[in-house]
C-alpha cells in the first residue's frame, strides 16, 4: 500500500519522508511524519500519539461521585471540561435533575472556559505559526501605532507604546538568551506579515499573557481554583448567600460583581483585540488556502450549553449539535450516543488489541488491551528508538474512533459550520461568520482550510463572550425570583441508587466533542469510557485505510522549506491538539486489571 | 557570548533603577522577607546571569504550565522576558522537531551544571518507557540524560513529585515520580494539582535572587509553603473549632460558609498554602468556594478513600506543628487524639446527628 485513494486523498509514501517529533506549543505528546514529492508537497500524513495514561483502568471500582476529580485530571489545559461531562454522566446514570442555578453556573464556567483557552491558543500556542517575532524588530512604531488604531479602538495603541515593547523585544533578543523564541522559524518566506503586523500583534501576545489569568477567576469563584476547579454530583458546591448571615462565606453580590466584570473585561478584549488581530492577520493569509482535510466532508458536534437544566436535546442547546456528511450541508443528521451502531472505535492501527480488529466497537462495550509493538515492514528503529513509524501497521497510543464508519472532524471548525447551517437557531453564529467572509472578500469554501478553522476559534469565541453575558443576566433574574438553590441531595447517598446503572455525558470541550460513559455497580464504577476531541482529530488510519482529521488536512500541502515544519505546525495547531486527552484508554468489562497492566 | 546578569538583562529592556528596587521589594514581600533584605536582593540581581531552564513534559495534563501562567506577581511575562532564560518548554516554544531538540543539547553542553531543569509530569517505566515517548526515545531517557547535566530540578506538581493521578492504583503503566528516577541531584518538590501559580514563581524567584534552593522538609518540599496545613490556617477555622458543619450540601451550613469537615474535607491533613496565598491572584480557595479541599498536594491523594468521606485521622497538634515534627510514631496517638478532640469539640455539638457516619462510604 505505497500509494492509494481515501475520502478524496490520494496518499503516496513514496517521496522524503520527515519526522517532527516533539510537535510543541500542544498540550501532551505527538509525532507527525510526512512525505514529500520533489515540490515539497505533502503526500502522506502519518499522526502518532506518543503517551498512554490508562485514567479509565485507574477509575474502575471508585465511588462515582469522585470520577469527575480523575477525570478533570485528563486534561489542565481544558480544565473542567472533562469534570463537566463526567458530573453529568453520573447524573444521566442517576436520574439526577440539578437546579437550574447549577446548570447556568455550569454553563458560565463551561464558556468561561471557552474565552480563556481560544484565547490563549491564538496568541500563546498558534500565533507564532503566523507571526514572526524577529520581524516585529524592524517595524516602524508609529505606522504599528497607525494599524492598530485603524482596526480598533483599544486604548493601548500610541506610538510610544509600541516603541516600549519594541525596545523590550530587541533587549530580549539581542541578550543572545532567546527562551521560547529560541530557533524557530523567523524569516521563514511562509511569514507573510509586515514588520508593522508581527509588532503589533507580538505585542498582544505580551498583552494576552497578562490578561488571560484573569479570565479563569470565574472558575475560582465558583470553583476555589483555577486550573482544575471543583465540582459536585447533583448540582455546584458553591451555595449562594445574597442577605443572611454569613453572604460573605458564600456567593453574594461581591463576588457576582466580580463575575460580571470579568465577563465585561473578557468582552472587551476579544472585540478590540482578539477579533481584529485576527482579522488583520487573516487578510495576508488569504491565500494560503490549504490545511481543509475533512472539514468540507464530515464534521461532528455533540452541542452544549443548556438553555434549561437537565434537558440536553438539541433544541435546548446553544452550541449546535449533529453531524454532516459527504460535505452535504443540506442535511444535518442527528447524532445518538447511546446508538451502539454510531461511534465505534478502531484499533488496527493503534497499540492495542481486540479479538477481531476489523471491527470496531462502541464505548459501553469497549476493549483496551494496551499492545506496543513498533512494527511493520517500512518501520525504521528499535523498540525503543523510532526513527520512522510504518502506517500500514500499528503506529499509535491513539484509537480510531468512527461515527457510522465514517472519519470525522471535531472542534470549533465543525461547531461554526453546524451553526452556520441552521440559522434559525443560531443567527448569532450565521450572521457573524457572513460578517467575517464578507470583510476578508472570501467565498463559504474559504471556511474549509486552516485559517477557516482559526477564524472559527475567534468566531466561537466572539459567540462564548455574548453567552456569557446571557446566562449570567439568567441567572440573576433566577436570583431575583428567588430560587438560590445550587444542589440536588436527593440521590447524594449511595443508599439511594439502583443496584445498576449506566449513563452517558457529553460536552462540547473547546477542541471538540467529548463524550463519557459510565457504568455503576454496587455504588461502584464498574466501567468508564472517554471518547474525546483529540481521539477524533488525531486518530489513525481505520481497517479501511481512512484518515483521520490531522493527517487529512495536512495533505497537499506545499512547505516553503523541507527542513522547517512551520505549515505543519501551523495546521496541526489550528486543531488545537489535547494529546494528554486523546490517549485514555478503554478498560473492558470485567477483565482482570493484571491483563491490562503490562508486565 | 558574555552573559548579562539579570539586573542588566531588565535595564536593557527598558525598566528603571527605580522599577528595578520596587520588584526587588515586592519580590522580598511576596517571599515573605523583612525589608531589610531588600538590598541583598538587588545586589544578588545586579551580578547574576539570567539562569537558563529547561521544562520537560512526561505523563501529565498541562495542569502545572497553565496554572504557571497565572502568576499575577510576578507576571509571567516577566518571568520569561526578565528573571530566567526558558530555553526549552514544549507548551510555549516556536521551534519543534530537531530544531527543538537541538536547544537540549546545546545547554547541557553551554550550561552544564548551571541551568535548572523543571519537570511537569512523570516517566512511565513500564513498557520500557514507551508509554510516552519523546522524540521517538521513552522520555525516562531524556529525563535521566538531562538531569545528569542541570544544577538542581524542580518536580512541578504533584505527578513529578508523587505520581499524581495516572500513578492511582492500579498505576498501569508505572508513572514514577522523578526523584525515583533521580538520585544524585537537588530536588525540590512543589506538589499539588497543580501547584499555585504564585507559589510556582516564588519558588524559582527564590532560587535565581539567593542562588540557593529554599529550605525544604523532609519530604523535599519549601518549607515556606508546604510547611503547615491548610486546616491551621483556614478562615473556616473558627467553625470546626465552635462546632458549626456544612451538613449537606446547600444547606443553611453550607450558605452560612460553616466548616467543611463533614462533607470531607482534608485541609486538616494536607500541606499546602491555599488557605493563606490563595488561588489566581486570591481571588479565593477551594474551602472558600465551599467545596472541600481533595488534598492534591499530598502523596497518593487519590487512594485515601473517596474526596467525600470524613477523615478520622486528623493529626492535631494546633498551628504551629509543621510536617516534620507529625507523623512516624505520633500518627497514631493523633489519630486517638483527633477522635477525642472532634467528640468534644464538634460532633457532639453538631445539632443534626444523622450524618455522624463517613458519608457516602463504600
Amino acid at each position: 500500500m505505497s500509494a492509494y485513494e481515501t475520502q478524496g486523498f490520494k496518499l503516496d509514501n513514496s517521496g522524503k519522508r520527515v519526522v517532527v517529533d516533539p510537535v510543541c506549543r500542544i498540550e501532551g505528546h505527538l509525532r507527525v511524519e510526512v512525505n514529500l514529492d520533489s515540490n515539497n508537497v505533502i503526500r502522506n500524513a502519518v499522526s502518532t500519539g506518543t503517551m498512554w495514561r490508562g485514567l479509565e483502568v485507574i477509575l474502575k471500582g471508585r465511588d462515582p461521585r469522585d470520577a469527575w476529580a480523575f477525570t478533570e485530571r485528563i486534561c489542565g489545559v481544558c480544565t473542567g471540561t472533562h469534570a463537566l461531562t463526567s458530573v453529568r454522566a453520573v447524573e444521566d446514570a442517576l436520574a439526577i435533575h440539578i437546579p437550574e442555578n447549577a446548570n447556568t453556573i455550569r454553563n458560565l464556567m463551561q464558556l468561561n472556559l471557552y474565552v480563556h483557552d481560544h484565547l490563549v491558543h491564538f496568541y500563546h500556542l498558534h500565533a507564532l505559526d503566523w507571526v514572526d517575532v524577529v520581524s516585529a524588530l524592524k517595524a516602524d512604531p508609529k505606522k504599528t501605532s497607525e494599524l492598530a488604531q485603524s482596526i480598533s479602538d483599544w486604548p493601548l495603541s500610541s506610538p510610544g507604546y509600541f516603541r516600549d515593547v519594541q525596545n523590550r523585544l530587541k533587549k530580549f533578543v539581542e541578550s543572545g538568551q532567546l527562551g521560547p523564541f529560541s530557533n524557530g522559524y523567523w524569516g521563514s518566506p511562509a511569514y507573510k506579515l509586515p514588520p508593522e503586523a508581527n509588532l503589533m500583534a507580538v505585542t498582544h501576545y505580551l498583552e494576552a499573557l497578562d490578561f488571560q489569568k484573569e479570565i479563569v477567576k470565574v472558575h475560582t469563584i465558583f470553583g476555589g481554583k483555577n486550573p482544575h476547579p471543583n465540582w459536585l454530583v447533583g448540582g455546584v458546591p458553591c451555595a449562594i448567600n445574597l442577605n443572611d448571615t454569613g453572604a460573605v462565606g458564600a456567593i453574594n453580590m461581591e463576588r457576582l460583581n466580580l463575575v460580571k466584570s470579568i465577563i465585561d473585561r473578557s468582552r472587551e478584549f476579544i472585540e478590540k483585540v482578539y477579533i481584529p488581530d485576527l482579522l488583520a492577520i487573516a487578510s495576508f493569509y488569504k491565500d494560503w488556502t490549504f490545511g481543509g482535510g475533512l472539514s468540507s466532508k464530515n464534521v461532528l458536534s455533540y452541542g452544549d450549553i443548556p438553555q434549561r437544566a437537565n434537558d440536553y436535546s438539541a433544541a435546548n442547546l446553544l452550541f449546535p449539535r449533529g453531524a454532516i456528511l459527504n460535505g452535504d450541508l443540506s442535511h444535518v443528521l442527528e447524532v445518538d450516543l447511546r446508538n451502539p451502531g454510531e461511534i465505534q472505535e478502531f484499533v488496527s492501527h493503534s497499540w492495542y488489541k481486540y479479538p477481531d480488529e476489523t471491527k470496531g466497537l462502541h464505548p459501553w462495550d469497549g476493549i483496551t488491551e494496551p499492545n506496543y509493538h513498533p512494527e511493520g515492514a517500512n518501520f525504521k528503529g528499535t523498540r525503543t528508538k523510532i526513527e520512522s513509524v510504518d502506517e500500514n501497521a500499528k503506529y499509535s497510543w491513539i484509537k480510531a474512533p468512527r461515527w457510522k464508519g465514517n472519519a470525522m472532524e471535531v472542534g470549533c471548525l465543525s461547531r461554526m459550520l453546524l451553526g452556520y447551517v441552521q440559522p434559525k437557531q443560531f443567527p448569532f453564529i450565521k450572521e457573524t461568520i457572513d460578517g467575517v467572509l464578507h470583510k476578508l472578500d472570501l467565498p463559504v469554501t474559504a471556511l474549509f482550510s486552516t485559517l477557516g478553522r482559526t477564524a472559527a476559534r475567534g468566531i466561537e469565541t466572539l459567540y462564548c463572550a455574548k453567552l456569557q453575558e446571557e446566562q449570567f443576566d439568567k441567572l440573576m433574574a433566577n436570583l431575583k425570583a428567588g430560587d438560590t438553590a445550587t444542589a440536588n441531595i436527593e440521590k447524594w447517598e449511595p443508599s439511594h441508587w439502583p443496584k445498576e446503572a449506566k449513563g452517558v455525558g457529553f460536552t462540547e470541550a473547546p477542541r471538540g466533542a467529548l463524550g463519557h460513559w459510565v457504568k455503576i455497580k454496587d455504588t461502584r464504577i464498574e466501567n468508564y469510557q472517554c471518547v474525546v476531541p483529540t481521539t477524533w482529530n488525531g486518530s489513525p488510519r481505520d481497517a479501511k485505510g481512512q484518515i483521520g482529521a490531522f493527517e487529512a488536512a495536512l495533505m497537499d500541502t506545499p512547505l516553503a522549506k523541507a527542513d522547517q515544519p512551520l505549515e505543519i505546525l501551523r495546521t496541526l495547531h489550528s486543531f488545537d491538539p489535547c494529546l494528554a486527552c486523546s490517549t485514555h484508554v478503554m478498560s473492558p468489562e470485567g477483565q482482570e486489571l493484571s491483563k491490562v497492566t503490562v508486565r | 557570548m558574555e552573559i548579562e546578569t539579570f539586573y542588566e538583562v531588565m535595564r536593557r529592556q527598558g525598566i528603571t533603577r527605580r522599577s528595578f528596587l520596587k520588584f526587588c521589594s515586592l519580590t522580598a514581600a511576596s517571599l515573605g522577607l523583612a525589608p531589610s533584605m531588600v538590598p541583598q536582593i538587588a545586589h544578588a540581581m545586579e551580578t547574576k546571569p539570567r539562569t537558563p531552564v529547561i521544562w520537560l513534559h512526561g505523563l501529565e495534563c498541562t495542569c502545572c504550565s497553565e496554572s504557571f501562567i497565572r502568576s499575577a506577581h510576578p507576571l509571567t511575562k516577566d518571568v520569561v522576558l526578565s528573571m530566567l532564560s526558558l530555553d526549552y518548554d514544549d507548551t510555549l516554544m516556536a521551534a519543534a522537531g530537531h530544531q527543538a531538540e537541538e536547544i537540549i543539547a546545546d545547554i547541557r553542553k553551554k550550561y552544564k551544571g548551571n541551568f535548572i531543569l523543571a519537570v511537569e509530569g512523570n516517566p512511565p517505566l513500564n513498557e520500557d518507557g514507551m508509554y510516552c515517548i519523546h522524540g521517538g526515545r521513552p522520555f525516562v531517557e531524556v529525563l535521566k540524560e538531562t538531569a545528569a547535566d542541570a544544577k538542581a530540578i524542580i518536580s512541578w506538581g504533584s505527578c513529578a513529585s508523587w505520581g499524581c493521578v495516572q500513578a492511582a492504583k492500579p498505576n498501569p503503566t508505572r508513572a514514577t515520580p522523578v526523584h525515583k528516577v533521580i538520585t544524585d541531584k537537588p530536588i525540590i518538590k512543589v506538589p499539588g494539582c497543580p501547584p499555585i501559580a504564585e507559589v510556582m514563581t516564588a519558588v524559582v524567584t527564590y532560587m535565581l535572587t539567593f542562588d540557593r534552593i529554599p529550605e525544604l522538609d523532609h519530604q523535599g518540599r519549601p518549607k515556606m509553603f508546604y510547611g503547615q496545613r491548610i486546616h491551621d490556617k483556614c478562615y473556616r477555622r473558627p467553625h470546626f473549632d465552635a462546632g458549626q458543619f456544612v451538613e449537606q450540601w446547600d444547606d443553611e451550613g453550607a450558605r452560612k460558609g460553616y466548616c467543611l469537615y463533614k462533607m470531607g474535607c482534608k485541609g486538616p491533613t494536607t500541606y499546602n498554602a491555599c488557605s493563606t496565598v490563595r488561588w489566581n491572584d486570591g481571588v479565593s480557595f477551594p474551602i472558600q468556594s465551599g467545596h472541600g479541599c481533595i488534598g492534591c498536594s499530598e502523596e497518593g491523594f487519590w487512594d485515601k478513600g473517596g474526596f467525600y468521606n470524613r477523615l478520622t485521622d486528623i493529626k492535631q497538634f494546633g498551628v504551629e506543628a509543621n510536617a516534620d515534627k507529625i507523623g512516624g510514631t505520633a500518627a497514631v496517638a493523633a489519630g486517638a487524639f483527633v477522635v477525642a478532640h472532634a467528640a468534644a469539640s464538634a460532633l457532639s455539638r453538631a445539632r443534626n446527628s444523622r450524618n455522624d457516619q463517613s458519608k457516602g462510604d463504600k
